[in-house]
């Protein structure tokens, strides 16, 4: 066994280490929290990179290699914890720990001005401790403990300024709508132990993905028919529905964008909101299970159908959005989508991809546009923005990428290689040719929403600063310092990860094309060799050809719509407001999902609350109080019986022995002549009995 | 060798000698000499018996009053010494006088 498995606990460790010393810090120390944070990542980053450099070179299953240890014993049943090492993991560990890197890094200038940044950090790094201990855990309690770490991370960073209250609210939001899908998933693991014994994944053979549980759980019919497998398999996707912002579960993720902006790019972009994606990939055995009687793995189905429902109707609500931060919320959601729909139709390795690279530059696209409020003194309605190219021009290049990747630009963006795997995957599935037509869709949406966006922040002039910029945002305008406060570029903490995750996203082009697929190969656990053929396929080529004229279309009415003439005022009418009014409102209100649950299930709530709150004043109360009387009663007969009864009882008892034990004093003469006396009376006594016994 | 009854009634002399003595004097370094005087009489017809039973080759009589001796040495040791604290307490050895234990 290898160095690097015994010791792969200390990627999550050291994180967690770092989070622990500098939350019991006497008093808080920037440099040294920063320093702890980054530093801790940064090890666990290089111990990553020899985790993923053991697994290179291994194909199929044995590239797979597992650490199991007991926990504790419960009488006989021992709980095992354990993690795994696998390309999945390597990969996901490689990821996270270099994003994570270059995120801790952008937040030392973006929180500069913040008086909690010693907490920020704290919180930062307790979540990349549990996030990796969730990638690497072979153990599906374990990685369940990690899940709801990440949870609560996440939680505490979308409510980091708890004094807004929209950030507040945000953060309930975002932990309750999580954990209904978490529900589903502890029934899930509670199910999932029932029927195999385990919740270790891999265990030579006796693992709840391996070949014998597998068999068990397909084999066990329940409630209408389905395979238990299927039943476990649906109600863990449920848990991955809430923690990904998948319909319908997806409203708390646009709000959680109150939190900073580095947690949006690395917990609610590239990290923590995969981990929904992550798990369907890991319990995958389980996922593509087919239970006898149905052509296809109905967990798998559920999968790709909410997978390509949400990537369309995410990019839908983009396009009229005018947060900087919600647009690319509900491109988030929308990417998301497109993972789990390359889950269900083409596998592991087309899911992942699309993970990986989306990673990278969802990860950039928010830092840039973290950059970019940053610029804007803290402005995020691209309305107000304009014309910041001038201003900020590493920003916007680094952005540009970003956006194209994020559309699916051909060729030297690793997101349109991705996506397109997705889409060829979508082609050639076999039941529906719907999510296909779902996915080409999103793509169109998604370069046009991405263009809309782009036009409305960087071209035109600046619309912020003016007279008609509102107040409501702190900042007192003075007129005639407008140029005071024009954007400004960011320093250089903050735009060199910019670069840098910019260059990662060109460069990860090179092991994801078709001419070379490594990426989504190596997922797989296969190999991967240069195959020119593959990309001349005639089937290959059209789809790309088909892909390119989709993004070009999108960008194309998005220049025409928004960057032909650039608005002028902030308050001026969107142009597609003008030409189609419906749907645009549609898609501004989000398609009211948030109404609908306010009046539906929040308002049901709500009066079950009230309801309970009448039952427990009126109903339980009373009934308490009853006792309450009753006992008060009970007492008061008691008390009487004592003063009356017992005590006069008790009282002439103590006269009775008081009087005794004076009448016994009185033998105690003090005088040891007296008690001389007494015995050799009673000597006598008893020599005159014993005499007269014994002469009988 | 004299009868049994010899024995006997300067064992029972010894021991009302004792007693009396026990019981009449006021000093208590007396009284103590009339106790020692009534254990005496106890060994005497410790020693009587053992003689006169039906088994004196097995020594059981001559071990007891040995013991009897030796817990007589002690026990006369332990109350000279409270007579004497008795006695620096209170300046008198006379135990009509001592009579703080009274109930």
């Amino acid at each position: 066994m290898s160095w690097i498995l015994k010791n792969l606990w200390l990627i999550p460790v050291l994180p967690l280490l770092a989070a622990g010393i500098s939350a019991l810090l006497k008093r808080p120390n920037r440099s040294l929290s920063a320093g702890l944070a980054i530093g801790a990542l940064g090890t666990s980053f290089l111990l990553s990179l020899a985790a993923f450099a053991q697994t290179l070179g291994k194909h199929g299953a044995a590239a797979r290699q597992v650490h199991n240890f007991d926990w504790f014993a419960l009488g006989d049943t021992v709980v095992r914890l354990g993690w795994v090492l696998d390309p999945l993991t390597a990969a996901m560990v490689v990821m996270i720990t270099f994003v994570g890197s270059l995120i801790f890094i952008f937040s030392v200038g973006y929180m500069s001005h913040d008086e909690n940044f010693t907490r920020f950090f704290c919180f930062l790094s307790l979540f990349a401790a549990a996030m990796l201990g969730l990638i690497i855990a072979n153990n599906l309690l374990l990685l369940f403990m990690c899940w709801e770490l990440v949870g609560l991370a996440s939680y505490l960073l979308i409510g980091f300024w708890f004094h807004k209250p929209s950030a507040a609210a945000a953060a309930k939001k975002a932990f309750i709508t999580t954990r209904i899908g978490d529900v589903f998933f502890f029934l899930g693991i509670v199910w999932l132990y029932s029927e195999t014994g385990t919740l270790l994944f891999y265990d030579a053979g006796r693992g709840c993905l391996e070949q014998d549980a597998l068999a068990k759980m397909v084999a066990h019919s329940t409630i209408g028919g389905l395979a238990a497998s299927s039943a476990i398999g649906l109600l863990l996707f449920a848990g991955a529905v809430g923690k990904s912002g998948q319909l319908p579960l997806h409203v708390w993720l646009p709000d959680a964008m109150e939190g900073p902006t580095p947690v949006s790019a690395l917990i609610h972009a590239a990290t923590m909101v995969a981990a929904g994606v992550f798990l369907v990939a890991r319990v995958y055995p389980l996922m593509e299970l087919q239970q006898a009687g149905v052509s296809q793995p109905i967990p798998l189905t559920a999968v790709t159908w909410i997978g390509a429902l949400t990537a369309v109707f995410a990019a839908f609500v983009a396009v009229a959005q005018t947060d900087i931060k919600r647009i690319l919320a509900y491109s988030t959601v929308s990417q998301l989508g497109y993972m789990f729909m390359g889950l269900g139709i083409g596998g592991v390795g087309v899911g992942m991809f699309h993970l990986l690279t989306h990673a990278f530059f969802k990860a950039l696209l928010f830092l840039g546009s973290g950059s970019i409020i940053h610029g804007c003194h803290e402005e995020q309605d691209i309305r107000r923005m304009g014309g910041i190219r001038k201003f900020m021009p590493t920003t916007f290049a680094t952005y540009a990428i970003g956006m194209m990747a994020l559309s699916g630009v051909p060729l030297v963006f690793c997101g349109f290689w991705s996506k397109d795997e997705i889409l060829n995957a979508a082609w050639l599935y076999q039941p529906s040719k719907i999510p296909f037509f779902l996915g080409l869709g999103g793509a169109f949406l998604t370069a046009f929403y991405m263009t809309r966006q782009m036009c409305f922040v960087f071209a035109g002039k600046y619309r912020g600063g003016h007279e008609t910029a509102h107040d409501d945002h702190g900042h007192s305008h003075s007129h005639g310092d407008a140029h005071a406060h024009d954007p400004h570029e960011s320093p250089a903490v903050m735009t060199l990860p910019l670069q840098i995750l910019a260059a990662c996203t060109v460069l990860l082009t090179l092991v994801s094309t078709p001419l070379w697929p490594w990426l989504p190969h190596y997922l797989n656990g296969e190999s991967a060799h240069l195959d020119p053929g593959h990309l001349f396929n005639a089937g290959t080529l059209t789809l790309l050809l088909v892909s390119a004229v989709v993004v070009a279309t999108g960008i194309g009415l998005g220049w025409w719509f928004y960057g032909l003439l650039p608005a002028e005022k902030p308050d001026e009418k969107d142009p597609l407001e003008q030409q189609f009014p419906e749907q645009f409102a549609w898609s501004r209100g989000k398609f009211f999902f948030d109404e609908l649950y306010a009046a539906t299930f929040v308002r049901w709530n709500a009066r079950l609350g009230l309801l309970c709150n009448d039952l427990d004043r009126r109903v339980l109360d009373l009934l308490v109080s009853i006792v309450g009387w009753a006992t008060n009663g009970c007492a008061h007969i008691a008390k009487l019986f004592d003063e009356l009864v017992v005590n006069k009882l008790f009282d002439a008892g103590c006269t009775e022995v008081r009087r005794g034990a004076e009448a016994a004093s009185e033998l105690q003469g003090g005088q040891i002549h007296q008690y001389l006396r007494s015995i050799g009376v009673a000597l006598i006594l008893f020599v005159f009995i014993l005499a007269v016994g014994c002469n009988k | 060798m004299s009868p049994l009854w010899c024995y006997l009634t300067v064992s029972a002399l010894l021991f009302c000698i004792g007693l009396a003595g026990a019981l009449t004097r006021r000093n208590a370094i007396m009284v103590l000499i009339g106790i020692e005087l009534m254990l005496n009489a106890a060994n005497l017809n410790f020693i009587a018996f053992w003689r006169f039973s039906e088994h004196p080759e097995t020594q059981t009589g001559l071990m007891f009053a040995l013991f009897s001796i030796a817990i007589a040495a002690a026990e006369a040791a332990v109350g000279l010494a409270l007579i004497i604290t008795i006695y620096r307490h209170f300046k008198t050895a006379n135990v009509d006088k001592v009579e703080d234990l009274k109930g």
